[in-house]
């Protein structure tokens, strides 16, 4: 039986902030196979990065836990899953709500959710109370249409040639 | 990160040269608010031409700093933000407090 994916990955680290920049590199070397943008790549990290301190930060807080990732690639989109088993999200669309935080006292600014929003094509979020949180980003990664450019400059070309010839 | 003390002008220019994340921040805004309580300055210029990476930690970093800068009674601007930089404190509406100029070259960021 076929798959429905063409490749696949999953991470699993520890709920340490530190773990953020190895997180967000790790998946942009995933996609890279892709041949991303630099723009793109960095929407990706981005986003990333806000999903794995939801769940170190308000998924387990104080209590060490796990984070997860799993990301797929889908021909030309690529889908990221990052999940938690901590404490869930009581009320997801307040959560979700710019500006909104349960954490001020750490200057954070309630954006990662419009982030993720705004630097992916799709974001879903899916939660229980007492275990755990899961976000699922996508984002399609443009196909790259320099040569084809290229080719039609050249198709002009040869037209114009063969009127003048 | 490396600080500038421009006496003449009572001048503080703050160049982070970390990623901003979550994990990072509390330790800059540390390093910031140690240098920005030493001089007293003026104005404070943080320069961000040397991070390649902010994420909404960026936003609190800022807006803390720009609080207590203001609460000393100086001048608060940023320089050399990017695209994506700029679009987060646009976002969050940073960009209608704080005075943001962008960078002019835009290959600053990290591949991978």
């Amino acid at each position: 039986m076929s798959k429905l994916y063409d490749n696949e990955m999953k991470l699993e680290f520890s709920s340490k902030t530190s773990n953020e920049a190895f997180a967000r590199v790790a998946v942009a070397a995933f996609v890279s196979q892709l041949d991303p943008t630099i723009d793109e790549l960095s929407d990706i990290k981005t986003a990333v990065s806000e999903a794995v301190t939801n769940s170190i930060i308000h998924g387990y807080g104080d209590e060490d836990g796990t984070v997860k990732i799993e990301a797929r690639i889908y021909i030309d989109t690529v889908q990221i899953e990052v999940s938690d088993n901590g404490k869930g999200i009581e009320n997801i669309e307040m959560a979700m709500r710019p500006l909104y935080t349960s954490k001020p006292d750490l200057e954070r600014s309630g954006m990662g959710f419009t982030i993720m929003e705004s630097f992916m094509d799709d974001v879903k979020v899916e939660s229980a109370i007492g275990f755990g949180t899961k976000v699922t980003m996508k984002k399609k990664i443009a196909p790259k249409v320099i040569e084809k450019i290229d080719d039609n400059q050249n198709d002009e070309n040869n037209i114009k040639n063969i009127l003048e010839a | 990160m490396i600080s500038e003390y421009v006496k003449e002008s009572k001048t503080l220019i703050l160049k982070v040269t970390e990623e901003i994340d979550q994990h990072t921040a509390d330790k800059i805004r540390r390093k910031l608010d140690n240098e920005i309580e030493i001089y007293s300055p003026k104005n404070v210029i943080f320069d961000f031409s040397g991070i390649l990476f902010m994420d909404s930690s960026g936003i609190g970093m800022v807006l803390g700093r720009y609080k207590l800068v203001k609460m000393l009674g100086g001048n608060f601007e940023i320089i050399n933000v990017n695209k994506r930089m700029k679009k987060i404190f646009d976002m969050s509406g940073v960009s209608r407090i704080i005075t943001i100029r962008e960078e002019e070259d835009e290959h600053n960021e990290q591949i991978v």
